[in-house]
C-alpha cells in the first residue's frame, strides 16, 4: 500500500510558476479581511504560518516580502492530474483522497516486487517522474501493509519524504507516536484521551477494548482499539460507484451579483439534469458548495421526498440554499450536485416538457458576466498577458494601479511593473503551461 | 366565575379546544385555555393567531367571569376526573376544579394579556358535515407536508354558486372532489387556500351536528379568514397566502387505456407486495386483459414480491410505476367497492376514481347512479429503469 501526499501543493505550484518566489515564503489562500490560509510553503512555515489559520494571523508571522495570493484551482487541478495519471501506471487501483492525496495498492499492480527493497525503489522512481511532470513540485511517500501504516509512513519525513515500514515493524512505528497521528483522533477525542493518561499510541494500546469503547463510545472506540494494534483492513477503493452527480465553477474573481450566480445556478442545475437523465438516474438530496471569497467552503443540502431528475426543480431548490447560505462578501466558486442515487425517478405533475426545455436552453448561454471596476478585476497570484510585456502574474492591487511581475515557469524571475488598473493591453490569463515543450491541446 | 358542569361535556369542549394550541406558543398565554362563563353558557377558547377554536357548553352558572388556565394541563386534568360533576370556581388567581372526591387548584394566567379572538365571518353557505368531513379528508391527503412551499400545503376551496370544489397537491399526486352545498348568496364565487392540515382536522371533528356553516372573509392582502362553524363548535383560520397551481391544466383529457378494479382485494394486493419496497422504490404494475400484475424489488440484495389480481382492462397492455404510498392513499380515499384508474402512458399521470354501482333495487338496469360529488385522484407514476 502506497500513500502520496504533495508537499505544501496549492504553495508549490506557485513556486513553479512564479520563479521569483522559489525559496520565499508564500502563502495561498483568501487575501480579503477574513481570509483563512489554505497552504503556506515550507518557508512560511518556518515562521508559523499554517493551514486554517486567518491570514491575517499569518501576515502578522511573516516577515515582509511574504507573498499572499487567491488560489489558482485551475493550475492546481492540473498538476493534480499530470500525478494522479503517474499514480495509476502503477496500479489500477489508486484511490484520490483530495487534490493532493491518493492511496495507491501496488498489489494490484503488474510490477510488483513487494519486498522492501522493491518497492523502495519503486518510490524512489515514483518520486523523480513526478518531480519531472509537474516541474518541480515534490511529494511525500509512505509505505506500508495498510493505508493507515502508508499514511503514518509518508508523514513521518516530510516534505519530499520517502518512508517504507517493513511487515513486522508496524508497531515499532506506530507505538511512539503521539494518538493525534492517527486518523480519527481529533482534538476533542486527544483531549478525552489525555484525561486517562493516553499520549501515546502505546498507551493507547495498553488500554483495554471495553474501556475505550466506554471513553469514546462503541463504533469510534472499537476503531481506537484497532488502529492502536495496526489493525487496518480497509480497501483502496479505485471508482467508487457514482454516488452524485455534480457540477461546480471556480470564478476569477469573487462574484457577488446575486442575479448573476442564480443564473449560474440554472445553467449548472441544467447541466447536472441532463447528466442525471443520460444516465436515468434520479436523486433525492440537492446539495450547493461554495467558496467564499476568504477560502471558507460551505455545502447546504436538502432532500425531497421524491427523487428527481428534474433541472427546474434541483434549480429552484440550489437557489433557495443558495440564498439561505448567503453570498456577502463574493464567491470564489460554486457548485451545485445531486446525490442519493436512484434507477427511479418520481415524475412531478408540473414540471411540463416544455419548462425543461427552457431552462436546458438557458444553458447553452453561459451568463454574461459584467463587467467589473477596473481595479476589482484582478487579485493577488492572478494570471495575467499583457499586449507588449507578455505573460505574468498580479502581485498587488490598489488606488486605481495594479503591479505585474511579467515572468513564468520556463522563465527566470522577472521584472515587476506598475500598471493602470484599466489598462487596456492587460488581459486575465490562462494558467501558463510548466512543460518546455506545448504537449499537443 | 363559578358553575357546574358534567364531567363528559366538560372534557370533550376541552379536549377538542385544546387539539388547536401551538406545541411552542410564541408568548405564554397563547398556551392557555379561556373559559368564560356568561348566563348558563360556558365558552371554551384558543387561539394563536392562525387558528381559533371555541366550544360552547350549557352549565348550571353562580357567577359569570372570565379565566384563562393552561390548557394542556387543564385538557390532561378534565380527561382524567372520575364520572361526578365538575365544579369549578375562580379563587383569586387560582383555579379550583372539584369533582367527586378529587380536587385541583391551578394557576392562572394574565386574562387581560389574551388576544381577542377573530370574529366569525359572515356565513358564505351551508354543507352537510358528513360530506363536509369526506370531502376534506379525500382531497387533504395529497396536500403536501414540506412548508417551503406553501402553496402545496393547503386545500384549495373554490365555490362557484351551488358546487364546492377542493383540490390539494404535493405535485406527485393530485385530489380534486366536487360536491353541492347551500350557498348564502345564490350566484356566489370565491376561491381561497386553507391550510390542509388545520382543515382536516376541523372536519373531521365538526360533525357532531347535521350542517356546517362556512363562512368566508377576505381582506384583500392575506387577512382573509375561513370560519367553520357546527353544533356548538367554531373554528377559524387564517388563509394561506399564495396562488395555487392551475391544476386544471393538467388533469387528462382522455385516456388510452382504463382498469377497472376491486378495491379491496386490490389494495390488499399492493399492500402485501409494497413490503419489500424500500423507501423510493416502486410498485409495479403491468396490466393485461383480465388482470394486473403488482411486482415490487428486485435487484439482488432486496427482497421480490409479485402478485396478480383479477381487474377489467381495457387498452394495450401497460406497464407502470407507482409509489406505493401514493397509490394506496388514493385507494382509500375513493371509498367506492369499485375503482377505475384511466392510463394515457406510463409516464403521464394515471387517474383514480371511484366507481358507483347502480343500487340493488335500480329496476332501469345497469347504468351507474349519478353521484351526489365526484372525486378523482391523478397520481404521476415513477420512471421505472430500463
Amino acid at each position: 500500500m502506497l500513500h502520496l501526499d504533495l508537499d505544501a501543493f496549492f504553495a508549490a505550484v506557485e513556486q513553479r510558476d512564479k520563479p521569483s518566489l522559489r525559496g520565499r515564503p508564500v502563502v495561498v489562500g483568501g487575501t480579503g479581511g477574513r481570509g483563512v490560509v489554505a497552504t503556506a510553503s515550507y518557508e512560511a512555515r518556518a515562521y508559523g504560518a499554517r493551514s486554517a489559520m486567518s491570514t491575517a494571523e499569518a501576515r502578522r508571522r511573516c516577515p515582509p516580502g511574504t507573498a499572499f495570493l487567491g488560489g489558482r484551482f485551475g493550475a492546481y487541478r492540473r498538476t493534480s492530474e499530470v500525478v494522479m495519471g503517474l499514480l495509476r501506471e502503477l496500479s489500477p487501483l489508486v484511490e484520490q483522497v483530495s487534490i493532493d492525496e491518493a492511496y495507491v495498492d501496488l498489489a494490484a499492480g503488474e510490477r510488483s516486487d513487494p519486498s522492501v527493497d522493491g518497492v523502495t525503489a519503486l518510490a524512489r522512481d515514483l518520486k523523480a517522474r513526478i518531480a519531472e511532470a509537474t516541474g518541480g513540485v515534490t511529494g511525500s511517500v509512505g509505505i506500508g501493509s495498510s493505508k493507515l501504516m502508508a499514511k503514518i509512513a509518508s508523514d513521518l519525513d516530510k516534505p519530499d519524504g520517502l518512508v517504507v515500514v517493513a511487515p513486522g515493524t508496524e508497531l515499532d512505528v506506530l507505538h511512539p507516536l503521539p494518538v493525534t497521528r492517527l486518523g480519527g483522533v481529533g482534538p476533542a477525542t486527544a483531549e478525552r484521551l489525555r484525561q486517562v493518561g493516553v499520549g501515546t499510541v502505546a498507551q493507547l494500546a495498553a488500554k483495554s477494548l471495553p474501556d475505550l469503547v466506554a471513553l469514546a463510545g462503541r463504533a469510534h472506540g472499537g476503531g481506537l482499539y484497532q488502529l492502536a494494534r495496526a489493525e487496518d483492513d480497509r480497501p483502496v477503493v479505485a471508482e467508487r460507484e457514482a454516488k452524485s452527480v455534480s457540477q461546480e465553477e471556480t470564478f476569477e474573481r469573487d462574484l457577488t451579483d446575486l442575479a448573476q450566480l442564480n443564473r449560474l445556478v440554472d445553467a449548472m442545475a441544467a447541466r447536472v439534469g441532463g447528466r442525471l437523465r443520460a444516465s436515468a438516474l434520479s436523486g433525492r438530496t440537492v446539495t450547493v458548495k461554495l467558496r467564499r471569497y476568504d477560502f471558507t467552503t460551505m455545502t447546504r443540502s436538502q432532500t425531497l421526498p421524491q427523487p428527481t431528475d428534474d433541472a427546474r426543480q434541483v434549480a429552484s431548490i440550489a437557489r433557495r440554499l443558495l440564498a439561505e447560505a448567503g453570498t456577502g462578501g463574493g464567491l470564489r466558486l460554486l457548485g451545485v450536485g445531486v446525490s442519493g442515487l436512484s434507477q427511479y425517478a418520481q415524475g412531478d405533475l408540473f414540471s411540463g416538457e416544455d419548462a425543461a426545455e427552457e431552462v436546458e436552453d438557458a444553458a447553452d448561454e453561459s451568463p454574461a458576466v459584467p463587467e467589473p471596476p477596473a481595479d476589482r478585476r484582478w487579485w493577488p497570484g492572478q494570471d495575467v498577458v499583457h499586449d507588449e510585456l507578455g505573460a505574468g502574474w498580479v502581485w498587488g492591487r490598489g488606488l486605481g494601479r495594479v503591479t505585474v511581475r511579467f515572468e513564468g515557469p520556463l522563465t527566470p524571475p522577472g521584472p515587476v511593473r506598475t500598471l493602470a488598473a484599466d489598462d487596456p493591453a492587460l488581459h486575465p490569463g490562462d494558467p501558463p503551461d510548466w512543460r518546455p515543450t506545448t504537449m499537443g491541446a | 366565575m363559578e358553575f357546574r358542569v358534567t364531567r363528559e361535556v366538560l372534557a370533550d369542549a376541552v379536549a377538542w379546544t385544546a387539539r388547536s394550541l401551538p406545541p411552542r406558543p410564541s408568548v405564554p398565554v397563547l398556551a392557555g385555555i379561556l373559559l368564560e362563563v356568561d348566563g348558563s353558557q360556558l365558552s371554551v377558547s384558543g387561539f394563536d393567531y392562525e387558528v381559533s377554536a371555541r366550544a360552547e357548553v350549557d352549565v348550571q352558572a353562580a357567577e359569570s367571569g372570565r379565566v384563562l388556565v393552561p390548557g394542556r394541563l387543564l385538557a390532561e386534568i378534565t380527561r382524567a376526573l372520575p364520572p361526578h360533576p365538575v365544579d369549578i370556581r375562580a379563587e383569586g388567581p387560582r383555579l379550583s376544579i372539584t369533582c367527586g372526591n378529587a380536587r385541583f387548584s391551578l394557576p392562572t394566567l394574565p386574562v387581560e394579556d389574551y388576544p381577542s379572538l377573530p370574529a366569525m365571518p359572515s356565513s358564505a353557505g351551508v354543507v352537510d358535515s358528513d360530506v363536509f368531513a369526506e370531502a376534506v379528508g379525500q382531497v387533504a391527503v395529497a396536500a403536501g407536508r414540506d412548508d417551503t412551499l406553501p402553496m402545496l400545503t393547503g386545500v384549495r376551496l373554490e365555490i362557484e354558486d351551488d358546487r364546492v370544489t377542493l383540490a390539494a397537491t404535493d405535485r406527485y399526486r393530485l385530489a380534486v372532489r366536487e360536491f353541492a352545498w347551500r350557498p348564502e348568496t345564490p350566484g356566489i364565487s370565491a376561491a381561497v387556500l386553507v391550510p390542509a392540515r388545520t382543515l382536516a382536522d376541523a372536519a373531521r371533528t365538526l360533525t357532531s351536528g347535521p350542517e356546517i356553516t362556512v363562512s368566508l372573509s377576505s381582506g384583500g392582502s392575506g387577512e382573509g379568514i375561513l370560519g367553520l362553524s357546527g353544533k356548538d363548535r367554531q373554528t377559524t383560520t387564517r388563509l394561506l397566502d399564495a396562488e395555487f397551481v392551475k391544476y386544471r391544466a393538467i388533469m387528462p383529457s382522455e385516456s388510452s387505456a382504463s382498469a377497472t378494479l376491486p378495491v379491496v382485494q386490490f389494495t390488499d394486493a399492493a399492500k402485501r407486495v409494497a413490503l419489500v419496497a424500500e423507501r423510493g422504490t416502486p410498485l409495479r404494475c403491468e396490466f393485461t386483459p383480465g388482470q394486473v400484475t403488482l411486482r415490487a424489488g428486485g435487484s439482488d440484495d432486496e427482497g421480490q414480491a409479485e402478485e396478480r389480481c383479477d381487474v377489467e382492462f381495457d387498452g394495450d397492455p401497460l406497464t407502470i410505476g407507482f409509489n406505493p404510498t401514493f397509490l394506496l392513499d388514493g385507494l382509500a380515499a375513493v371509498h367506492t367497492g369499485r375503482a377505475r384508474m384511466d392510463f394515457t402512458s406510463p409516464l403521464k399521470p394515471a387517474v383514480l376514481s371511484g366507481v358507483e354501482e347502480p343500487a340493488a333495487d335500480d329496476a332501469d338496469g345497469g347504468r351507474p347512479a349519478e353521484r351526489p360529488g365526484s372525486y378523482r385522484y391523478l397520481i404521476m407514476p415513477v420512471r421505472l429503469p430500463g
